[in-house]
């Protein structure tokens, strides 16, 4: 398993791509936990205003770094449990704004194995993955681009559906995240129109990604176009600050890749370059990691 | 295991579709209707800001109420009253909470709307503004603080003057309001919101004078504008609180008025506070030639520094030769020791983010695309008049006092930032690192301290009993500028000082003014 979480836009939400994930079509075998921890570095120094790309020379480049903790476990063949728990710090190389740093939001999922058939040398799988995240700490949202996150706490629901041929394989998922709103520490804001509460309008997001690649063994080359949309929002104003309620689009492209070391040990690594986007950073990311996979079963008895 | 998957499916498919449930109330929405224990019907002689007398503008008498003209009028309030539909309802009950209260938060709306610094060009150098071509980007005007404070004075002073007019004519021509002339017609509005003369009507007096001067303030915000004028005037039809004329008389000496308020504006100097690239290097000079470390803009492209001249501006309640008076000892030497204790601390305040500190730099932050720590003012002012059941024309007396205040405050500050031309803390240090926007201009005084000195003190004096409140705000704000790391605390202590004391010239005013 692996999950390798990027901070998109400007600090904000969570995503976790790649193999064994909430995501992907793999799940762990009855009793086997699966842990890890992963480092993430992104940066961008051009973001959309609305549909306007642009650089800011008072803020530079915004880069973020992310160290995660995750796991799944299998608490059957058919249903896993995993989460992850990133500590991200924030960082600009111009203008004054200071970095933030903190423990982010918890993200916990439950994956079903709804049905799968192997007809050799095929196999279809569809699964089901409903999840939810909430922070841990008390960051602060509405200091955008340098906050770690939005504060929202979600609920999401996601199909997947993976194709494997011999050792090729096809997945895709849709996601609806459900997004509370979240309060911060100013009793009035200006979206398109004047708001006289500390409460902000979350929009629900949907998430899309589709997969690509060669899968044997514990070996995964994947070739992944992902894309999240927020489905209401405004767009920020020439020359204003984000705001964590804004409509946020993005596409990446991307590739993810996972070694098998030695017994249970497998490196993680991916890449990712935001190819078009709305209101948030254009973003590189990349990602290492490794993972090991413990049989609970055993070492118990 | 199934079971329970799908019982969490269920229970996150509801949450999913009640999104009703995520619907942002605004304070303002759950304002209830102005009730006014006191009609005020003496306001004809409290002493007005501009006008050298209630009846300097005339305004004809109106036709008897047993004219075939004003039946006509009452036929058409029948009219509309016979099938008012849900939305015409839910306008009478917006406006019912008061058009000074509306106006204000309609003005703070567009405050907010206009704050921001144009983007520059592709040659590095910054466009500007421009009165007379206000649609072409960047539109006109951006509402930065000082700029704010002078709309919210202007449109304050003049809507306190219109009410002082309208009261005199009220009384002269003692006309009532359409439900006593004819019972059929319902009252939609509290009962004490026609207490007095209907003739002319207080509510199309505070949209015709606000308008007005908002055309000058706000000129791409005028179809917006007049739309909100038309639906202010048109629900006190429909709830049976004025006739045609009534507004009709009431607009015109709204628009008289202003035309007093908007001939001030257009002569009192803020058109040429922006200054020019001259002035901007000769204050660099002046600050080198003395010894000092001259302010330098932390933005890049640089940017100009914001309404270097907004210091000789024309105040209400102070003239220029009481801002040189009243101005502040100079801060320390940048090159002294004393200096370098005041940087570190804000070093130190920037190395020790805490969360505490952190929500008070949010709450006050009213950077750009807000609407200011002016009409963060106004915001408090208004919440705190919610509940005291004045009349339309002692909130806007009150609101007079306050915006005057303020708008003196912004003269004031920006006149000792572009004296004293200090820099600020992360530019003496750039190891400082700020948790809000960098202000681009001048560090001492702190705007946020004279702003708030000033609207505590005169709060203070309007609703004695919420004093400790309305000062412990100020010290919060003043703080909050120091915590968030772009401002040294002597900025803040100076500034709140000078704020209130010139909040107390407000206040003496006030004691003066025949409203007490």
């Amino acid at each position: 398993m692996k999950k390798l979480v990027f901070i998109f836009l400007f600090g904000a939400i969570t995503m976790m791509l790649s193999a064994q994930t909430e995501s992907d079509g793999i799940m762990m075998s009855k009793n086997n936990f699966c842990g890890g921890l992963a480092y993430t570095y992104s940066y961008w120094d051009h973001y959309w205003e609305g549909t306007f790309r642009r650089n800011n020379a008072n803020i530079g480049t915004v880069r973020t770094s992310s160290i995660t903790a995750m796991g799944a476990y299998g608490v059957n063949d058919r249903l896993n449990i995993l989460f992850s728990l990133p500590y991200i710090k924030t960082s600009s190389t111009a203008g004054t704004l200071k970095g933030q740093k903190g423990i982010q939001d918890l993200n916990l999922y439950l994956k079903w194995l709804a049905f799968r058939k192997n007809v050799d040398p095929s196999g279809y799988s569809i699964f089901v993955v409903l999840g939810g995240s909430t922070r841990t700490s008390d960051y602060a949202a509405d200091f955008l681009p340098m906050s770690i996150g939005l504060k929202s706490s979600t609920l999401s629901a996601r199909l997947i559906g993976d194709y494997q041929i011999k050792d090729f394989f096809v997945t895709v998922s849709g996601s609806y995240i459900y997004r509370f709103n979240i309060k911060i520490d100013r009793p009035a804001y200006y979206t398109d129109k004047m708001i006289y509460s500390n409460e902000v309008f979350m929009p629900d997001v949907f998430s899309s990604k589709l997969g690509l690649g060669y899968r044997k063994g514990d070996l995964i080359l994947e070739g992944v176009v992902d894309n999240m949309n927020t489905l209401d929002g405004f767009d920020i104003r020439k020359n204003d600050m984000p705001f964590p309620s804004n409509k946020m689009e993005m596409t990446r492209a991307g590739i993810n890749l996972k070694v098998p070391v030695i017994n249970g040990l497998s490196i993680i690594a991916n890449s990712f370059y935001t190819i078009q986007g709305r209101n948030v950073g254009q973003s590189l990311s990349g990602s290492i990691g490794a993972l090991y996979i413990f049989n609970l079963k055993k070492t118990n008895t | 295991m199934k079971k329970i998957v799908l019982i969490i499916f269920l229970a996150v498919s509801t949450v999913l579709f009640d999104s009703c449930s995520k619907e942002v109330i605004s304070v303002s929405d759950n304002q209830t209707g102005l009730d006014p224990s006191q009609t005020d019907t003496d306001a004809k002689n409290w002493k007005p800001v501009l006008l050298s007398a209630p009846n300097e503008f005339a305004i004809d008498a109106p036709s008897p109420v047993t004219s075939p003209d004003y039946v006509a009028e009452l036929n058409e309030i029948l009219g509309w009253q016979d099938n008012l539909t849900n939305e015409q309802i839910e306008s009478i009950d917006y406006w019912k909470a008061g058009g000074v209260l509306r106006w204000n938060e309609i003005l703070r709306e567009l405050v907010a709307k206009y704050n921001l610094p144009p983007y520059q060009n592709a040659d590095g150098n910054y466009p500007v503004p421009s009165a007379a071509n206000p649609f072409s980007y960047p539109q006109f005007p951006f509402s930065n603080p000082p700029y704010a404070a002078r709309a919210y004075a202007y449109v304050s002073a003049a809507q306190y003057d219109a009410l002082i007019a309208a009261s005199y004519y009220k009384s002269q021509y003692k006309r009532e309001s359409p439900g006593k002339v004819n019972s059929n017609i319902k009252l939609l509005v509290p009962e004490s919101q026609v207490k007095n003369y209907a003739y002319p009507s207080e509510e199309a007096v505070i949209s015709g004078v606000t308008i007005e001067i908002l055309k000058l303030l706000f000129p791409t915000e005028i179809a917006y504008i007049q739309q909100k004028g038309y639906e202010h005037n048109l629900s006190r039809l429909m709830a049976g609180a004025s006739t045609r004329s009534d507004l009709a008389a009431g607009e015109k000496l709204g628009k008289l008025v202003a035309s007093k308020f908007v001939v001030r504006a257009r002569n009192d100097r803020a058109g040429q506070a922006g200054g020019n690239a001259d002035l901007w290097s000769s204050l660099a000079q002046k600050a080198i030639a003395k010894g000092e470390t001259p302010w330098i803009s932390q933005e890049s492209p640089l940017r100009p520094p914001m309404l270097p001249r907004f210091g000789v501006v024309k105040g209400f309640l102070m003239d220029s030769i009481s801002v040189i008076n009243g101005r502040p000892v100079a801060p320390p030497s940048t090159n002294s020791e004393e200096f370098k204790k005041d940087v570190e601390e804000v070093l130190w305040y920037s190395e020790h983010e805490t969360k505490e500190r952190y929500k008070l730099v949010d709450f006050w932050a009213d950077g750009a695309g807000t609407y200011t720590p002016p009409g963060h003012w106004n915001a408090i002012a208004c919440e705190s008049f919610a509940n005291q059941k004045f009349s339309e024309v002692r909130w806007a007396r009150n609101l007079a006092l306050l915006n005057m205040a303020m708008m003196d405050a912004a003269i004031c500050c920006w006149d000792a930032k572009y004296t004293f031309f200090t820099p600020r803390p992360c530019q003496v240090n750039p190891k400082i690192k700020t948790t809000t926007g960098l202000p681009n201009f001048p560090s001492y005084t702190s705007g946020h301290s004279t702003f708030s000195g000033a609207a505590a003190t005169v709060l203070s004096h309007i609703i004695p009993a919420k004093a400790n409140d309305f000062n412990n705000f100020a010290n919060e704000a003043s703080l909050s500028r120091l915590y968030g790391a772009i401002h040294y605390k002597r900025d803040c202590d100076v500034g709140l000082k000078m704020g209130k004391a010139i909040g107390e010239k407000a206040v003496s005013r006030a004691m003066a003014d025949g409203a007490e």
